[in-house]
């Protein structure tokens, strides 16, 4: 047992024990959880469960009381704060790390001055260096794999809100992250356009892409992940494979928040 | 009381305060905008004395009179005898430089408002979708905000460029020969107008000049809005096979 420990692979991100208050408000009571190389994790819960926090601790969008983040093996450090807590001890270590792990928001969050193609390059001349006609080759290859290659040169507010999202993600993946996190991507989107999203995203998770996913979208959420993790009030309450959490899961709280979602999932995906 | 007698001779006099009045308001804008963004990151910095200090300064400079304020400067320079004798005398000797330092640093109060506004009005998921890139701090402010910000501040800005153009005249008190002095000597030593408007006129061209100049250059920095107003004006194709 032990020797097969020792050759099992580094996870792509490993955290233990996340905790986070907002003031008087304990968001996180201590959620731990790990991914391996390729591994799809779901995480749903009822809005306020924590579930989005903890997604925005993990590239230090928030910055976490207590708790370790490991990206591919590599501890974010930590140093305790003035007034309780701890902050980054190394700011460009974080910027390093977070160009590691490509994040998609609920509201896209484009840069709304530049275009399509801009978007998708900026990060990685700016940041990784490459050089722009590398980095435009790859945009348009990305672009093309959202399906939104005939916009490069339009400007965010020209195009959808399903379309603003592909272009996201074509931008997370232009840095090729070694994972990807989805904090509710499909939210704020009209329905007719939650399917042309989802279909990328299940592509990805198709091509073996690391993945971390807040969202509502359960009939997706149970055909895509290797693993869904349910939340409830800062912990974790369920976790397993889709079929155990979905039709055989052990918390009377899973349980009542799924029959409350069934109804309103139908028809989506 | 209009003399029509010699426009011309005057007109050309005037016009000879034209450099003064253009250099000083050039000079001062320039500078100022500089030293305004760093004002307006100091009102935005986390640490609290350092917002304080750059509140104190706009506080200041916004409240009291630019009048009096050229007028401490000019005259009260002087009042020391250390500074009298120092390497800098040269520079608080002379009306233009003091002018120009007064100016300065009341468009740096008032300019690092407009563009602490555009700071603020950056929409903060773009800022943390920068931050989720690997962005430093540098980076973001350079591709991210201050591009915004600018943006957003310029119509504001317009403004202020305006009014410093008009501040100008205020230099005439300390014996400057910009356009208003040169003007209000001929009107004083003629009991006519005639300089007066024609120095109007003048300042009427320049802020022309002024406002063209910031108008074109709204233009050029928002593509994105240009081409959604040009997107609205033209018919929906999507009626045209109604008709």
């Amino acid at each position: 047992m032990v020797a097969q420990e020792d050759t099992a692979a580094t996870p792509m991100l490993d955290v233990v024990d996340l905790h986070k208050r907002f003031g008087n408000l304990e968001v996180l009571k201590g959620v731990s959880l790990t991914a391996q190389q390729g591994d799809v994790i779901s995480m749903i819960g009822a809005s306020g469960s924590g579930k989005s926090t903890f997604l925005r601790c993990i590239n230090l969008l928030e910055i976490p009381d207590a708790g370790e983040v490991r990206v591919d093996g590599e501890l974010i450090r930590m140093v305790p704060a003035r007034g309780g807590g701890m902050r980054p001890a190394d700011a460009k270590q974080v910027d390093r790390i977070r160009s590691r792990l490509g994040m998609v928001f609920q509201s896209f969050n484009l840069w709304t001055h530049m275009t399509v193609l801009e978007n998708v390059i900026e990060a990685p001349v700016h940041v990784l260096g490459v050089p722009k006609v590398e980095a435009i080759a790859r945009a348009e290859a990305l672009l093309a794999k959202v399906g939104i290659d005939d916009k490069r040169d339009q400007y965010p507010a020209h195009l959808s809100g399903g379309q603003q999202q592909r272009c996201a993600i074509a931008r997370a993946l232009a840095m090729e992250p070694q994972v990807m996190l989805f904090d509710e991507p499909t939210s704020a989107l009209d329905p007719e356009l939650v399917g042309e999203v989802l279909r990328v995203m299940r592509q990805l998770a198709e091509e073996g892409r690391t993945m971390i996913i807040v969202t509502h979208e359960m009939r997706f959420a149970r055909e895509v992940s290797d693993t869904v993790v349910f939340l409830h009030q800062g912990r974790i309450e369920e976790q397993g494979p889709p079929e155990q959490v979905f039709e055989a899961p052990r918390s009377e709280r899973c349980r009542q928040f799924l029959a409350t979602t069934a109804n309103a999932t139908v028809g989506v995906g | 009381m209009l003399r029509f007698d010699e426009p011309w001779t005057l007109f050309l006099e005037i016009l000879g305060g034209v450099p003064n009045t253009v250099s000083l308001a050039l000079a001062s804008l320039v500078l100022g905008f500089v030293l305004a963004v760093g004002l307006a990151l100091m009102r935005l910095s986390p640490w609290k004395p350092v917002a304080w200090l750059a509140y104190a300064y706009v506080y200041f400079f916004r409240s009291t009179p630019l009048l009096v304020q050229i007028f401490l400067i000019y005259y009260g320079t002087g009042q020391f005898e250390g500074l009298r004798e120092s390497w800098a005398w040269p520079f608080f000797r002379e009306a233009y430089w003091c002018a120009m330092l007064a100016l300065t640093l009341n468009t740096t109060a008032y300019t690092s408002e407009i563009i602490r506004g555009g700071l603020q009005a950056v929409p903060w998921g773009q800022v943390e979708a920068a931050k989720a890139c690997g962005m430093n701090a540098i980076l973001r402010l350079r591709r991210v905000i201050f591009p915004q910000a600018i943006r957003q501040a310029l119509p504001g800005y317009g403004n202020e460029i305006v009014l410093m153009v008009k501040s100008t005249s205020l230099a005439s008190t300390i014996t400057l020969l910009e356009i208003t002095l040169i003007a209000r000597k001929d009107a004083s030593s003629t009991y006519t107008l005639d300089a007066l408007v024609i120095a109007a006129a003048i300042y009427l061209f320049i802020n022309l000049l002024a406002t063209r100049g910031v108008a074109w250059l709204e233009y050029r920095l928002s593509p994105e809005l240009r081409e959604a107003r040009i997107l609205k004006a033209l018919p929906d194709p999507g009626l045209s096979h109604v008709h």
